[in-house]
């Protein structure tokens, strides 16, 4: 948890994000009657829509939505970490565990677009295209790649427990169970990686992480990961109907 | 409560149709594969009995509440006990490293039980007594002259199938507790602790921390194959997942390794009672 928190990019409403995020957000101004929130701006003359972020929205929409953002987000950085020189020539036993990660997260995030897209119209589907800002991250070093794959796997955790209470239909709640342990089981592998250099064994499931008192994992509401993972998120969204 | 009681009332299940069965097992200390046999409950009624239960969870949140908290009381009092004795056993003297994952394991298991019993408070059970030996089957803390060696290897796969079976035992009690938020959060806390250390005893046992189709893995007893019955499943919310896309992701060990799959009750408490002698 060192340097990829907290680090929010704010929609600024011109530029290179505004054009971005007017490709990004035009389906949900279109469907979801958003163009109420009309701003200054539109006073000048200007022929644009007025700028709408896209919203998770609530329920079991806004949490599907939610959990397919952080998909979207582990697949990406899988992804890169696959295509960086330190996996390339990574341990075998590593280089394994990272793609089987890449492999899950990847089938995650598929599996999250295609029941959003079944269930939901697809105005209020977040987009497929969310853009990552990795930018603080070497690819090419170990420890970049290993401490970034440990703050995503327990952020995962943490969202998903959080979230569990929010889920209104049980199926979708048992889902979310099945992903949540699979996060876990990440979470676990890449801390024994890097508890093996100190010969911590107690790191997989660390008094850092656990709390020791009551055996406890971390459990966080939407608003509190989307502000520590926020840094990544360059496509901007709001999760203004979730806690 | 007396656990045979409870146990015998966990489900509706048990008060019907395999309660004759049910009895029998409770009752008497067979043969091993006699009780694994019936433990092996198909799948398939663990999705249809958490639905039903799910529906009527508005309005009868505590008779699915404290059911689902005893069941998760139960499989603590098991863990905590087993990873105590094992750490006390001297089995583990001499690997340091499995001596520290087991002594982080057996802290939080600790702490599950006494979560566990102060959320019940008065609803609360008392532990059953255990044998871990399964009727002299295993010999994982070397009391009855095992070599250190098979002792260990025994103390590895019965606490890779505890942690197995924690895992999909609670995701089995999400539907259950949807009523109560903070009960819900709370077991969701717990179970991706369970999660953490199953994959940290598969590791150890040089599997992937990840459960592929429904393989129980290398040297894992086939007693415990009712862990891993229905873990096979690529159907998330009605959808084949090894159809989404192509390559790697989408290939059946990806698509399964990626979802573990929920374990009723009556399955939780058939695996449980293998070890339970009253």
């Amino acid at each position: 948890m060192k340097n990829n928190e907290i680090k929010v990019l704010t929609p600024t409403p011109s530029g290179k994000n505004r054009r971005q995020f007017l490709k990004i957000s035009g389906m949900a101004i279109a469907g979801s009657g958003l163009l109420l929130a009309c701003n200054d701006d539109d006073d000048s003359g200007n022929v644009m829509p007025p700028a709408a972020t896209f919203d998770l929205g609530a329920g079991d929409l806004g949490v599907l939505n939610y959990a397919y953002a952080l998909e979207q987000l582990e697949a990406a950085f899988y992804t890169n970490v696959l295509d960086g020189s330190y996996w390339a020539g990574a341990e075998a036993k590593e280089k394994k565990i990272l793609e089987d990660l890449y492999n899950h997260e990847i089938n995650h995030r598929e599996f999250f677009k295609a029941a959003l897209s079944a269930n939901f119209s697809a105005d209020v589907v977040l987009p497929s295209t969310l853009e990552f800002n990795f930018a603080d991250i070497d690819f090419n070093d170990r420890d970049s790649v290993l401490s970034t794959a440990q703050l995503l796997e327990d952020t995962g955790v943490s969202a998903y427990n959080g979230a569990g209470k929010l889920i209104e239909t049980v199926d979708y709640l048992v889902i979310a169970g099945k992903i949540v342990s699979i996060e876990a089981r990440h979470a676990a592998a890449i801390r024994s990686i890097r508890g093996a250099e100190t010969d911590d064994y107690a790191y997989f499931a660390g008094d850092d992480v656990i709390t020791a008192s009551t055996g406890l994992d971390a459990a966080l509401d939407p608003s509190k990961v989307i502000a520590a993972a926020g840094g990544f998120f360059v496509t901007p969204f709001t999760a203004n109907m979730l806690p | 409560m007396n656990i045979i009681k409870f146990l015998d009332e966990f489900t509706t299940e048990s008060l019907t149709s395999k309660n004759s069965s049910r009895r029998e097992m409770f009752g008497t200390f067979g043969s091993l594969s006699k009780k694994a046999a019936l433990a092996a409950i198909p799948f398939g009624l663990a999705t249809a009995s958490s639905k039903s239960r799910a529906a009527t969870t508005m309005a009868f949140q505590s008779d699915t509440v404290t059911p689902a908290l005893q069941l998760a009381l139960t499989l603590e009092y098991l863990e905590a006990e087993f990873y105590l004795k094992a750490l006390n056993s001297g089995v583990l003297a001499g690997t340091p490293k499995a001596e520290g994952i087991y002594m982080q394991i057996s802290k939080h298991e600790t702490a599950h039980v006494e979560f566990l019993k102060t959320a019940l408070a008065g609803d609360s059970i008392e532990s059953p007594t255990f044998d871990f030996t399964v009727g002299g089957m295993f010999d994982p803390f070397a009391e009855n002259g095992t070599d250190q060696a098979t002792a260990y290897a025994q103390l590895l796969a019965l606490a890779q199938a505890f942690e197995d079976t924690g895992v999909r035992a609670y995701k089995g009690q999400a539907g259950n507790l949807m009523g109560s938020p903070a009960v819900l959060t709370a077991a969701l806390q717990i179970h991706s602790v369970e999660a953490r250390h199953a994959s940290e005893i598969r590791r150890l046992r040089d599997l992937d921390g990840w459960i592929t189709a429904n393989e129980r893995g290398m040297g894992m007893p086939e007693a415990t194959q009712a862990v891993y019955d229905g873990e096979e499943n690529v159907m998330q919310g009605g959808l084949d997942v090894t159809t989404l896309g192509s390559g790697n992701p989408f290939s059946v060990t990806s698509s399964t390794q990626a979802y573990d799959e929920p374990m009723s009750g009556d399955t939780a408490v058939s695996i449980a009672s293998l070890f339970i002698v009253s």
